[in-house]
């Protein structure tokens, strides 16, 4: 700190200088590609860093396999990248960045808008693009015939007595300034969405129904002003239609997935209706989408002494593209001993000999429900609620048949016999649809936001602002000598040698020349001339 | 393979072989004005046959590029006809729409006198993109699964394949700029390099065709939001190719930032134009094959 050398910056100064730098688009640049370098990261898939909101279990199991990075990592918010602090603080940044620099330019332009063109230059001749010659015309006539021309051309024209001066492509600042505000749009829908949404799923199986009330939602997560008032609605899973692909070419890969169902409101009777993956079912702003399936094999297990302890369908979960799914059968009211089936069902068993549960095909070719047994001493009923696809084992010993573990291997309609007398029976097949319920209420003002922004882009990339000046001064004799120059606000046009040569023209000369003003040499000028002229006109 | 299919196939690997040769016909006529500028005209005489001679290599180039375009679109056409839908539900479909109409795009610009000294790098382009479509990529017919139908399927894919092609030649003429550019610090520049346009020219034409694919990107990634919205009941899910689309866009944004930005402009923009090739292609490419996510559904 050389604190000697300079007097230190006031509070009031540095803030000032902060702020210049924050604003200036070179901090803008810096920050817009920190973003994408940030967002990277969260982009690599499940496989090389899982995200917690896509992958809760992948991220539980990369912690526990790397126990010297996982929990740091997890610490600076690598497993939910774009909730972590770092990634909020650099966006928050950027949009800090852009009102500071949006907010002036605003100011500017609507001054600008309301002024009159800028005044004609001291030297015409120093401009990008000039021509001069001489005009047989009164200087009136003149003045008159060139503001026509540029009135034509849609110039807003400033004249002021012998001097005239036109601007065009207001446009494209607006469309810049409609962009930027946009994006504030944008997010405002998503902060909406976020704070007045709700988002749940629910698996349903074939037959019965679900209705929209909290308690039957398997997940369920509301903004934090989410009123809680749910649409009232039922829909009803009558059938789900699914077909995959048995050709050669992408076999097994999913061609129809349908649900026919009913849906009645709090009033109306039941309507039949279809639930498809684009094709979502629409209550009074609520949306539910069909998000996945998967079978649930329909058991009765009979105990002991001959009552059925537990008869319907069990959700399994699949594993893989073939629908392999694991699932338990808990019988908690059979006597003398509870009984617990931890199984795997496999729609298409693998007929090839010594294979365990294997799915070869995702549909119901060849079903199995395979499985071993667990028994315990009744538990009392406390009401928690427990997990329903996995078995918590404590107080159950495995069924032994012999020195190996009891286990099954059913068909439909087989039943596995236990030593103690009792039964499972494995009666049929139905399948499951994984229902996602949700609203996200700002979403209109987000689309909305990025039509208006797709609006101001275009202005801003395609609207061409451009500044044209003339003077007319008194030639010695030969009549009026006549100056035009113009130069373009925006890099990428072409043409503007043509449009001060033709307001020279309309000025009447007809001897103009005209000449380009470049940093370069003459020589360096006159082909990239060339170069313009021949290979541009794509825009 | 039945009919279409067949001769579907069999336009697009025939247009490999003819971009092959419209390829080898500019590299002939870039290795031809070699000889010329370097020689010094005067001494070796006649510079108008030499110069004859660069002119009809380029001719030939462009003819030859012609044939391979219409085999190409004809590909993509008989393509969509032989699945009874719009020809881009897979990788294969997407390489070759995109490239086609990289191809009509630039045949249309170049058959009226312009953009003719991009003949090298877009066959070259359509060379490397058709070649691996039809060896690497090329899957049979099939339908599509659910998820894609849609009829933002047709909406969203065009669109991205449209903003793609306009970027893919965005980044060759930057590739250019920055070649030329380098070539014009090390003295004048020779042969081909001299031929091109002015850095200047080289760089507008890659602003003017980003400018372009810009909003049209945009409206690509919304697009994909609303589908999503429909399809998976989310409008956004950091699923890794929304991810890239987006960091793609940020990095066009800074692109076209940069180019009005002292101490950006020139080099330091041109290289960003490149970056966002390579990040689109990446999204594509990489994402597809080497990441799981929602966009994985048709294999390759």
């Amino acid at each position: 700190m050389a604190a000697t050398d300079a007097a230190p910056l006031s509070p009031r100064e540095l803030a000032r200088f902060a702020w210049g730098q924050l604003t200036s688009m070179r901090t803008a640049l810096a920050l817009l590609f920190a973003l994408a370098v940030a967002a990277i990261p969260g982009s690599l898939g499940p496989n090389v860093l899982p995200q917690r909101p896509n992958n809760p279990v992948l991220v539980r199991e990369w912690i526990a396999n790397h126990p010297q990075f996982g929990p740091l990592f997890d610490r600076v918010g690598l497993f939910d990248v774009y909730a972590s602090p770092w990634f909020a603080s650099i966006y928050l940044l950027l949009l800090v960045s852009m009102v500071g620099c949006l907010v002036p330019r605003i100011g500017v332009y609507f001054r600008a808008v309301r002024a009159m063109p800028a005044g004609v230059p001291r030297r015409i001749d120093r401009l990008e693009e000039h021509a001069s010659g001489t005009s047989t015309l009164t200087t009136t006539e003149a003045i008159d015939a060139g503001e026509k021309w540029l009135l034509a051309r849609r110039y807003r024209v400033r004249r002021q007595g012998n001097e005239l001066s036109g601007e065009i492509g207001y446009l494209r600042e607006l469309g810049n300034l409609i962009f930027h505000v946009s994006i504030f749009g944008v997010l405002a829908g998503v902060a909406v969405s976020t704070l007045f949404g709700f988002k749940g799923s629910v698996i349903v199986t074939e037959g019965s129904a679900f209705s929209n009330v909290l308690s039957q939602y398997d997940d369920f997560t509301a903004g934090g002003a989410f009123s809680g008032d749910l649409t009232p609605f039922t829909l009803w899973v009558d059938k789900f239609d699914v077909s995959f692909e048995r050709g050669n070419v992408q076999h097994g890969a999913a061609r129809v997935f349908l649900v026919h169902g009913r849906v009645a409101d709090a009033t109306s009777t039941p309507q039949q209706t279809t639930v498809e993956v684009n094709h979502p079912v629409i209550e009074d702003g609520t949306m539910v989408n069909l998000i996945g399936h998967g079978y649930a094999p329909v058991v009765t297990v009979t105990d002991a002494a001959g009552h059925v302890a537990y008869s319907g369908p069990v959700t399994f979960l699949p594993q893989d593209g073939n629908f392999t799914s694991l699932g338990v059968i808990k019988a908690p009211d059979a006597r003398p001993q509870r009984l617990a089936f931890d199984a795997v069902f496999v729609p298409s068993q693998s007929s090839q000999a010594g294979v365990g549960p294997v799915s070869t095909f995702p549909d119901l070719d060849n079903p199995m429900l395979w499985g071993t047994v667990y028994s315990g001493p009744p538990k009392a009923e406390t009401g928690t609620p427990e997990n329903v696809y996995s078995l918590d084992k404590t107080g159950l010993t495995q069924v032994m048949d012999g020195a190996a573990p009891a286990s099954f291997r059913l068909a439909p309609g087989a039943s596995y016999a236990l030593p103690d007398g009792s039964t499972l029976r494995f009666d049929s097949v139905k399948r499951w649809v994984k229902l996602q319920v949700s609203s996200t209420p700002g979403l209109p003002i987000t689309f909305g936001s990025i039509a208006v922004a797709v609006l101001g882009l275009m202005l801003s990339l395609f609207v061409k602002p451009r500044r044209v000046f003339a003077r007319i001064s008194d030639a010695d004799g030969a009549g009026l000598r006549v100056e035009t120059g113009g130069l373009d606000r925006a890099a990428s046009r072409t043409g503007l040698a043509e449009t001060v040569l033709g307001l020279a023209a309309a000025l009447g000369t007809t001897d103009a020349v005209g000449v380009r003003q470049d940093e370069g040499s003459p020589a360096a000028s006159a082909s990239s001339r060339v170069a313009g002229t021949d290979d541009e006109e794509t825009a | 393979m039945t009919g279409l299919a067949y001769y579907s196939s069999l336009a697009m690997v025939t247009s490999v072989v003819v971009y092959l040769l419209a390829f080898a016909a500019h590299g002939a006529e870039w290795a031809a004005a070699r000889r010329v500028d370097a020689a010094g005209a005067p001494e070796t005489g006649a510079p108008d046959a030499a110069d004859a001679r660069v002119a009809s290599f380029g001719r030939v180039g462009l003819a030859l590029t012609t044939v391979a375009v219409a085999l190409h679109v004809g590909g993509v056409v008989l393509r969509g006809l032989a699945a009874g839908r719009a020809p881009w539900g897979n990788m294969y479909e997407f390489v070759t729409t995109t490239l086609a109409i990289v191809g009509v795009g630039y045949l249309a610009a170049a058959l009226s006198g312009r953009l003719r000294w991009l003949g090298l790098p877009v066959t070259w382009l359509l060379l490397m993109g058709q070649g691996l479509a039809v060896t690497v990529l090329y899957v049979a017919v099939s339908p599509l699964v659910p998820a894609l139908h849609s009829v933002w399927f047709v909406i969203h894919i065009i669109a991205a394949a449209t903003s793609g092609a306009m970027f893919n030649v965005g980044g060759l003429a930057s590739v250019l700029y920055l070649v030329k550019t380098r070539a014009e610090r090390r003295g004048t520049p020779r042969g081909y390099l001299a031929r091109l346009p002015e850095p200047v020219a080289l760089d507008r034409i890659a602003y003017r065709v980003t400018a372009f694919a810009f909003p049209l990107w945009t409206f690509t990634i919304a697009a994909g939001s609303i589908w999503a919205e429909f399809a998976w009941g989310r409008y956004w899910g950091w699923d890794p190719k929304e991810t890239w689309s987006l960091v793609t866009w940020v990095v066009y944004a800074a692109y076209l930032h940069a180019r009005a930005t002292q101490g950006w402009k020139g080099r330091k923009a041109a290289w960003l134009g490149v970056l966002g090739v390579v990040a689109f292609w990446w999204n594509f490419v990489g994402i597809n094959l080497l990441v799981a996510g929602l966009h994985s559904y048709a294999g390759i």
